[in-house]
């Protein structure tokens, strides 16, 4: 769009391998062999709820309390949303879900018992908290971080029955009983650790007018807080409501992905301190490959809305660095389905405002043309 | 912390009446799944609906529903996607009205200084300086300290439309100021008090003019532009807009500005401020009817609650000043009623379409429904190509067996 503006993809730069797609640091200034586009794939299959990120997040970057004790009310969750100071953000989708055989046969797809989710189809058997996992080690296909999540047998549990009141945090009238249509109902949790996503095409980073949000040579998205102004301009461009706009600074926050961190050749505080390794980090072309093998194990066990979200280089944003593995639709997380960079209007938006421009300079004149007598 | 749209409990608390079903609000996850089967009802809107009580469906129906279609869509417990913007009220929207006036003055006080039309000329100019003034306070008030607004200028970025906007807005404000300061500083050197200063007086005339000009020549850009701020982000009422939203923005600048000529400048000189006030209401009339229509759901917004009053009032005003501008011209009273009656119009037009992108932005629905719609009829035509180069294999294997 302009010389100033670094987040498009350029070609040449870094190439590392074969497979290697081109940073966004590329042609922003940083020599040829800056490192390679580093990012995050969470894989919230695998995500048991624990926060742990959230709290490592905030422990490592100073982030803030949010002010007030934050209770929902509506779930487990109570940080809500993205922003300022949180930068980590556990959602909580608590789902009913049909369950597919007749009640008194046995449930598949619950419980740590028989492999779960063993009939294609059967949407309730593949929950989160490692059901899909929870039949052996042969549900890692081939992923070797999330290589045995038989150790989460009781986190299984809650996606539908109450085999271990003991395990439960609620009544055990609320599972797997009969629904109030008379169906047998189970109940299965999403859980899912949002963040910055480290857009291709960042709108936060085109419309910052300071230069305080910059790319990174981990092609990574990052505000300097010395320099920001508080302007509020990136917070409504993010089409994904992740910047937000702290009252104590004045400034704008958000995650770094641990820049810090980046610069010692360390892990990012929330990948290093998840217990499932939900959160993966790593080269975004390796995530790549890892979360296309994770997702064909997921839908060959017949989770039928299992979806990469944000790792498609062709969508509105051209891809984002921190990309996702949902089991269901993007907006039940609470993400926009479709997101666009609104900077990708921005020339017409140019266009049009030099045309009113025009125009209005063109009748102005006439106004007075006419008034001649 | 009222203002804190990034901070998370913004999202959590939609305000009465916005929340998707406000009873659910109020439930713990686990009291969702044991509800009777008609509060099951009332609270999912629908058998098909049980699916998912974290991932609310919604239906709403309501007076709106006329006009729009209603929207079902998912979203996670009914909170927004995208942040609310942090711009404070009234501040951005006050800024918005004043780029437009001074933006229109500044055009209208140069040509009425190339026709002679003095009082014309200096309402016109002081309007300028005076708007200018009014909108860099209302930007650094916006952003809490003056050195803040120097930040902006140490880059330009054409992708940021506040950058631009600053470099728009600062040599506007620079020239429209000088302009402004020979309009007042004419009549006092002539006046001989300030004897030592007499020599400069006959620059006085061609400075006031050459910076009138090049203000005329900012003006325009200063008042569109805001168009493209406020449109450039990922508000859907207001990003969904940015075709129109600079010929509105020009319309209601061009009324307001003519309103102003009207009110302080005598009927013989105040022609050329009845036809640009005339013009500039069709023009914003027009091209807001447009967007408003255009747009479907994401319009929305532009129709319902206290935004929507605003607009509707907006549109009024700007109708009946525009009206009494083509009266005005035998009567001075008419004339100020008239000016008056525009000005709140344009004003009004600001903030009703200020609040309208707030709205949107609260209210996931304009997020999602619209991107969901754009993924499905992606995935249709997807599925459609695909199909089709099937059959074309199909066909051509065909053949050659
Ligand atoms: S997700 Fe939002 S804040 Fe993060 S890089 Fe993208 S536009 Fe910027
Ligand atoms: S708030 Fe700060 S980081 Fe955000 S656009 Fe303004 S100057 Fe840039």
């Amino acid at each position: 769009m302009s010389a100033s503006t670094d987040s498009r993809p350029t070609t040449g730069g870094h190439r590392k391998g074969f497979f290697d797609t081109p940073s966004p640091a590329d042609g922003t200034g940083y020599d040829a062999d800056h490192p390679p586009r580093m990012g995050f794939f969470t894989d919230t299959s695998v995500c048991i709820g624990c926060k742990a990120c959230e709290v490592a997040c905030k422990e490592w970057n100073m982030v803030p309390a949010t002010g007030e004790m934050d209770l929902t009310g509506t779930s487990y969750d109570n940080s809500s949303m993205l922003g300022a100071s949180t930068w980590r953000h556990v959602a909580f989708v608590e789902q009913p879900v049909p369950q597919r055989a007749p009640v008194g046969l046995g449930m598949p797809g619950i419980g740590p018992g028989p492999a779960p989710a063993a009939t294609p189809g059967g949407g309730g058997g593949c929950g989160s908290g490692g059901g899909c996992g929870s039949g052996g080690g042969s549900s890692s296909g081939g992923l070797p971080p999330v290589a045995d999540m038989g150790d989460f047998d009781v986190l299984s549990s809650l996606e539908g029955t109450a085999t271990d009141p003991g395990s439960l945090p609620a009544p055990s009238a609320g599972a797997g009983e009969q629904g109030p249509s008379g169906s047998p109902e189970g109940v299965r949790w999403l859980m899912a650790s949002d963040v910055c996503k480290h857009c291709t095409n960042a709108a936060c980073l085109d419309v910052c007018p300071t230069g305080a949000l910059f790319r990174t040579e981990f092609g990574t998205v990052v505000v300097q807080d010395d320099v920001c102004n508080g302007c509020g301009y990136c917070i409504p461009a993010c089409p994904y409501g992740v910047i937000g706009k702290r009252e104590s600074t004045g400034r704008a926050h958000k995650c770094t992905l641990c820049y810090d961190r980046l610069g010692e050749g360390m892990t990012p505080a929330c990948a290093k301190a998840c217990p499932t390794e939900s959160i993966q980090f790593g080269p975004v072309d390796e995530l790549r490959r890892r979360a296309d093998e994770r997702l064909a194990v997921l839908q060959e066990k017949g989770e039928p809305k299992a979806q990469l979200y944000g790792h498609d280089t062709e969508d509105g944003v051209g891809g984002d660095g921190a990309f996702f593995l949902l089991l269901d639709d993007p907006e039940v997380y609470g993400l926009p389905p479709d997101p666009v960079v609104t900077t990708r209007d921005l020339p017409d938006m140019w266009k049009h405002a030099a045309m009113a421009a025009g125009t209005m300079l063109g009748a102005l004149a006439l106004s007075f043309l006419g008034a001649r007598r | 912390m009222p203002d804190s749209a990034g901070e998370p409990r913004d999202g959590a608390a939609p305000a009465p009446g916005e929340g998707p079903t406000p009873d659910r609000g109020e439930r713990h996850g686990w009291d969702q799944l044991t509800t009777t089967p008609s509060e099951q009802g009332t609270l999912t809107g629908g058998p098909q609906d049980r699916g998912r009580p974290g991932a609310s469906r919604r239906r709403r129906r309501g007076a709106e529903e006329l006009m729009v279609p209603e929207a079902e869509f998912q979203s996670y417990y009914g909170r927004q996607v995208i942040h609310t913007p942090t711009w404070k009220v009234p501040d951005v929207p006050l800024y918005l009205y004043l780029g437009g006036l001074a933006g229109s003055s500044s055009v209208i006080g140069a040509l009425a200084d190339a026709t002679g039309r003095p009082v014309l000329r200096r309402t016109a100019r002081l309007a300028g300086s005076i708007g200018s003034i009014g909108s860099v306070v209302a930007l650094i008030h916006d952003l809490g300290m003056p050195s803040r607004f120097l930040n902006m200028l140490r880059v330009f970025k054409v992708t940021s439309p506040l950058s631009v906007g600053s470099w728009i807005l600062s040599p506007y404000s620079a020239f429209a100021g000088v302009a402004a300061a020979a309009e007042v500083g004419g009549p006092l050197l002539a006046s001989g008090r300030l004897p030592r200063l007499a020599p400069l007086l006959p620059l006085v005339g061609p400075v006031g003019r050459a910076s009138g000009v090049a203000a005329a020549v900012l003006g325009p850009p200063l008042a569109t532009y805001t168009a493209v701020l406020i449109a450039d982000t990922a508000v859907p009422t207001w990003h969904e807009s940015y075709p129109e939203l600079p010929f509105v923005f020009a319309g209601s600048g061009m009324a307001a500005a003519g309103g102003l000529g009207m009110i302080a400048a005598p009927v013989h000189e105040a022609g050329p401020a009845r036809r640009a006030a005339v013009a500039g209401a069709a023009l914003e009339l027009g091209l807001s009817h447009r967007m408003e229509h255009r747009t479907g759901l994401v319009g929305e917004p532009y129709k319902i609650g206290r935004q929507g009053r605003w607009l509707k009032a907006a549109k009024a005003l700007t109708a009946v000043g525009a009206v009494g501008a083509l009266f005005a011209g035998r009567s001075r009273a008419v004339g100020v009623a008239s000016g008056l009656a525009l000005n709140a119009g344009s004003l009004l037009t600001r903030f009703g379409v200020f609040e309208a992108g707030m709205a949107s932005a609260r209210d996931p629905k304009y997020t999602v429904v619209p991107q969901r719609e754009r993924l499905e009829a992606r995935r249709r035509a997807q599925a459609e190509a695909a199909a089709a180069a099937e059959g074309q294999d199909a066909g051509r294997v065909g053949s050659a067996a």
